[in-house]
């Protein structure tokens, strides 16, 4: 919220500068995020008077002007505006004068005729975003004064970031009683007088919905002056407040909401027909808004209505029709007080948030509404004349929610702040936030202002008395460690250990968005369906990742465009799916890797990375269980990945993830122009490792032996592994698969094993013989099962 | 008998005299080894020489004797050396050719590196598990009273506005805070506790200070005696270890619907040490977290007495910390996935 500082200092001015006063309201929880002195290049703009005005000789469209700017000195001006006339007092920009729009003012020659300044609108002042003519200045201002002190300078605007609970400092009122209360300065509320009836006209009110609408105060104003204009300092104070002037009735309302933070509406009397009634809307009811969108109302929406159709929407915006204009001549004024809840509910549904609305759902203090009415009405008879009628007033009092007494206990202050505050020192805070007090043996009761909505509880007495005493003031303490709650695994495999493993293999980790292409995630796990988004952010991230392949993917082509060629990438995250009815959010760990295997370097041979780099990466991943013997890779198709180049990663019998080349076709699709390999493992399944147990160390020597065997292309080495592990048994202490052949020698459709085994008693020194007998019924075994045969 | 004795050691000393310049003329191993044999061998001409003494008188040959076995053992000596001197000349030329580029680059030497925010959050976890925090989990697929509802946040609340959500079609939501899991922990968990949550929050609001995705760490305290002072005191001594440097506090009142009081933290800026820069915007203060003492109506919510507990949270922004710290300028560098930026943590 923007407010004039020079407005707030007429309520209350403490001693202090502004850089002062903002630093207070900072730290007392109003945070004063902007601080701008107003126009401060208002040097050499003074007040003029026009006394000549007469065509331009050579300009259809210009006028030249006398103006006087001192008593004896007259300067000629050339002007283009319509509202040039004899009389009237102006701003006149002087040479050598800075406006804030930019211009710099000098002596021109305007199509021959010599300009010694010139005539200022609002726009010119920057006050407006567009003028229509020249600014007007009120017919008291004093000739050649600096335009500075006509327009209240200096001011400053001041910016503040009010919090949602503190809808009651939404005004110039609010946040002086907020000044008031933090620095002690007195508040000059200003004193608002009734204005006394002197017509008879009235429009009969009926609160048709009392619980949205408990209090409505209304007002007839007669006969005002359709050509009357805004006063130039409300004009400056709501301009200082970023409300636009629009016609003076509005105005006048905006200013005391401004001022009081009751939002005010006002109706073109003549256009209202009967009475007025406060209710719910009806199926199929239409009203077209200020602004002209017609909209369709849905039932139950709490209207502002005459006793043939909506007028306004409560609260919110008021309508079209019944809006005052330039030839309104007699008014309606509503002052009322509305259900927060209510107006939040419906300016959120229509997506209009409005000042009013802004103030009504953080709510309204319940007994302003008539004050406001007064003071609209004074300020309404002195802008635009007229003659008030009669206040009506309607009040379902069940629904006019009271403040109520709150206990406050002492000892829960200090039990809270952790330092307690002087009893004394904790009355004067209340006294001066309007809260009245009522001392008890140890505690207190406190019953807040009608303005305070938001303090309920004793917890918001606490930090009111905090919040005004300083929280600088309380001190800082450090309680000591608590034991631990459990024991500290050792079992665990923290994400941090499979990140470093994963980076000093090579491997950068990124982030990527969870919400990602719904076309890439179809490319990348087209047998799920993703979770959409109702509201996302484009279409581009319309969907919740349902593996992590697409970040990944993404990542690997957007650093393929700009020259990147070796990647490894890896990311921990959530992936999102739909079981049945409910919902899967399982952690992944996935990685990507193209291009060379390493980067270049005189000692390697260049080759490019391939399935077996990648899966050396998730044995090492694997090995920090303690359970790498029990993974399995199990040739298996995925319909995003190559089909003879893709596997279930297994723990045991257990699936827990995948690894494969990217399907050509994805790859086409996605415009990655190399071999890609992924994988996705579920976090879980490697987060717990087996705790190790020692085994005696033989003492005995062990025995190689070397075989190559001759099995069908199409027999995967892990049955030969499993088989051989298996038939040798306890005496087998290691395996190794150190060659894989094909081709000469070998018939085709055949491939060559080498494997090495390595054998070795525990208790005793193995035999040559039973290394023999071993290895002879391990050969058997893969003749007779897997149709192998030794190669010679 | 002088004359023949002289004559016999002129020629003892003219063969020594031979034998090493042909000695010092040899240039390998085995030219030595023949030169040895020639001259000291078997068959070698010192050692003829020796079997020659019976030819000459008795009184002659001790002292001849003499002469010849002086000059063995002086060209043995010489040989010797030689013989070492070519090794070592050899062994050196091997070496020589065995010699490496040492300045060559070393082999596999690539390694990779962490996401910043990743290593910022690791950080920030090891931090509070010295000060006794335990990490806890929750899901990002959230649901209104997790989200909202059991944080004081109810339909309507205006502090729902200051959460752009993102929903489903079963009015379930992306979480837009870490705030949910304390509400999760503490309807499975009994006080005391000392717990933070870090993890992904989402926000529909995409700009150059926003990103739809970031990530928050939130931390809740309760016990039977937890006090604003002891929330004070907690963070001065977090924020100071985070950033390695003395640093003023300033504690802000402010509002959130799960904390009263409330407050947000600036801390004295440590780009410019307070003096005013860019970063904090001339005002040598840095925002960088909300907190406040846990609100009766979320003890209410998951069942715990207020009157008995009390309790703090906080909650930090990572990636506002991760800028801080390395000096980022940009937020939405860290979802561009540029391993050109990613490479530089």
């Amino acid at each position: 919220m923007k407010l004039s500082e020079q407005w707030l200092r007429e309520w209350v001015s403490p001693k202090l500068d502004t850089d002062g006063l903002a630093e207070r309201l900072t730290m007392a929880g109003l945070e004063v995020s902007g601080k701008l002195p107003v126009a401060a290049n208002f040097d050499r703009v003074v007040v003029g008077d026009i006394v000549a005005v007469e065509p331009h000789p050579a300009a259809e469209r210009l006028r030249r002007c006398q103006v006087r700017i001192a008593k004896s000195k007259t300067i000629a001006l050339v002007s283009g505006a319509p509202n040039v006339a004899t009389g009237v007092k102006v701003a006149v920009a002087l040479p050598g004068a800075n406006l804030p729009g930019g211009s710099k003012i000098e002596i021109t020659e305007i199509r021959g005729e010599t300009s010694e300044g010139m005539l200022c609108s609002a726009a010119d002042l920057g006050w407006e975003d567009e003028s229509t003519g020249i600014l007007v200045l009120d017919k008291a201002a004093k000739v050649g004064a600096s335009l500075a002190t006509q327009c209240a300078l200096p001011d400053s605007v001041l910016e503040i970031d009010l919090t949602p609970n503190r809808g009651d400092c939404l005004s110039i009122a609010g946040i002086a009683r907020e000044v008031a209360a933090i620095t002690g300065a007195r508040l000059r509320s200003s004193k608002i007088r009734d204005v006394p009836a002197r017509s008879r006209r009235s429009l009969p009110v009926r609160l048709g919905a009392p619980n949205d609408c408990p209090h409505y105060a209304g007002r007839v104003l007669e006969g005002i002056n359709p050509r009357a204009i805004t006063p130039l300092w409300m004009k400056l104070r709501l301009h200082r407040s970023g409300v636009r002037s629009i016609h003076p009735v509005v105005d006048v309302t905006n200013y005391v909401m401004l001022e009081l933070g009751q939002p005010m509406h006002a109706f073109d009397l003549n256009k209202l027909q009967g009475s007025i009634r406060v209710r719910h809307a009806l199926h199929g009811e239409q009203l077209i808004l200020l602004g002209g969108t017609e909209v369709a109302l849905e039932a139950g929406t709490l209207l502002i209505a005459d006793e043939a159709r909506p007028l306004a929407l409560a609260g919110i915006m008021g309508g079209a029709d019944s809006a005052v204009g330039a030839d309104t001549v007699d008014l309606f004024l509503e002052s009322a007080y509305f259900n927060p809840n209510v107006i939040a509910q419906r300016a959120r549904k229509m997506g209009l948030q409005t000042e009013s609305s802004q103030r009504f759902e953080r709510g309204v203090d319940p007994t302003l509404q008539r004050r406001a009415l007064q003071r609209a009405t004074a300020l309404l008879c002195d802008v635009v004349g007229g003659r008030p009628g009669p206040v009506m007033e309607q009040t379902a009092r069940r629904h006019v929610k009271r403040p109520k007494p709150i206990r406050l206990r002492a000892s829960r202050v200090t039990r809270i702040l952790g330092t307690s505050i002087a009893r004394s020192a904790a009355e004067t805070t209340f006294k001066r936030l309007g809260m009245r007090i009522r001392r008890t043996a140890q505690d207190w009761n406190v019953v807040p202002p009608s303005h305070r909505f938001d303090v309920t509880r004793e917890i918001d007495l606490i930090e009111e008395l905090a919040r005004v005493h300083g929280y600088d003031k309380i001190p800082e303490h450090v309680a000591p460690l608590p034991p631990p709650r459990d024991f500290y695994s050792e079992t665990r495999v923290s994400k941090s250990r499979m990140r470093q493993l994963l980076v000093d293999r090579g491997y950068q980790e990124i982030i990527s968005y969870s919400f990602v292409d719904p076309a890439h995630q179809g490319l990348l796990d087209p047998e799920s369906s993703p979770i959409k988004l109702s509201n996302p952010i484009s279409a581009e991230m319309g969907v919740m990742r349902s593996n992590l392949w697409p970040g990944l993917v993404q990542a690997i082509g957007y650093n393929l465009n700009r020259q990147q060629n070796r990647m490894r990438f890896f990311e921990i995250g959530r992936r999102f799916r739909a079981k049945g009815g409910s919902l899967g959010q399982d952690k992944m760990l996935a990685g990507a890797a193209c291009g060379p295997a390493f980067a270049s370097q005189w000692g390697i041979a260049p080759r490019p990375v391939d399935f077996y780099d990648v899966k050396g990466d998730i044995e090492a991943l694997m090995a920090l269980t303690g359970r790498a013997l029990e993974l399995r890779f199990r040739q298996t198709r995925h319909p995003a990945l190559h089909p003879g180049q893709s596997a279930t990663i297994n723990l045991g019998s257990e699936p827990i993830g995948w690894i494969g080349a990217l399907h050509p076709e994805a790859r086409s699709r996605l415009d990655i122009g190399v071999p890609l390999y992924v994988f996705e493992i579920q976090l879980t399944a490697i987060s717990t490792s087996i705790r190790a147990n020692f085994s005696e160390i033989s003492k005995f020597p062990s025995i190689r032996r070397d075989l190559a065997v001759i099995v069908s292309e199409t027999t995967a080495a892990q049955q030969v592994l499993d088989r051989i592990t298996e038939v040798a048994g306890n005496l087998l202490v290691n395996l190794e698969l150190f060659d894989e052949y094909r081709g000469e020698g070998i018939d085709s459709g055949r491939k060559s094993l080498a494997l090495g085994l390595t054998l070795q008693d525990s208790s005793r020194t193995l035999k040559e013989v039973e290394a023999e007998r071993v290895v002879s019924e391990v050969l058997a075994v893969l003749q007779s099962e897997l149709g192998a045969e030794l190669r010679r | 008998m002088s004359d023949t004795t002289e004559a016999v050691q002129q020629q003892i000393a003219q063969l020594l005299g031979e034998a090493e310049a042909a000695l010092h003329a040899a240039d390998n191993a085995a030219t030595v080894e023949d030169l040895r044999v020639r001259y000291l061998g078997k068959k070698g001409v010192l050692t003829e020489r020796l079997k020659q003494l019976g030819n000459l008188p008795p009184e002659l040959r001790p002292q001849v004797g003499k002469w010849v076995n002086e000059a063995k053992d002086a060209l043995q000596t010489q040989i010797s050396a030689r013989k070492r001197e070519l090794d070592t000349a050899a062994r050196e030329r091997t070496f020589q050719q065995e010699t490496f580029d040492v300045t060559l680059p070393g082999r596999g030497s690539h390694t990779g590196g962490l996401h910043p925010v990743t290593r910022t959050l690791e950080r920030l976890e090891d931090l509070f598990a010295h000060l006794g925090f335990e990490t806890a989990d929750g899901p990002e697929i959230e649901d209104d009273y997790h989200n909202f509802e059991a944080l004081n946040i109810p339909a309507n609340h205006p502090a729902r506005a200051m959460h752009d959500t993102f929903y489903f079609n079963d009015g379930t939501l992306l979480r837009t805070h870490t705030s949910p899991v304390q509400i999760r922990y503490l309807e499975t968990h009994k006080p005391p506790l000392r717990i933070i949550a870090p993890g992904r929050v989402y926000r529909r609001d995409s700009d150059i200070t926003h990103t739809p995705m970031f990530h928050q760490i939130e931390g809740l305290l309760v016990d039977e005696t937890t006090s604003f002072a002891d929330l004070k005191g907690i963070l001065h001594l977090f924020l100071v270890q985070f950033f390695e440097k003395k640093l003023k506090l300033r504690f802000r009142p402010s509002f959130f619907p799960f904390t009263e009081p409330s407050a947000e933290v600036d801390i004295s800026c440590v780009i410019c040490d307070a003096k005013g820069c860019r970063v904090c915007k001339q005002t040598g203060w840095l925002e960088v977290l909300g907190c406040g003492m846990v609100h009766p109506e979320v003890f209410r919510c998951v069942g715990i007495d207020s009157e008995r507990y009390s309790g703090y949270a906080f909650g930090l922004g990572v990636e506002r910390l991760a800028m801080l710290r390395y000096g980022v300028n940009d937020l939405r560098l860290f979802y561009e996935n540029d391993l050109r930026f990613l490479r530089q943590f």
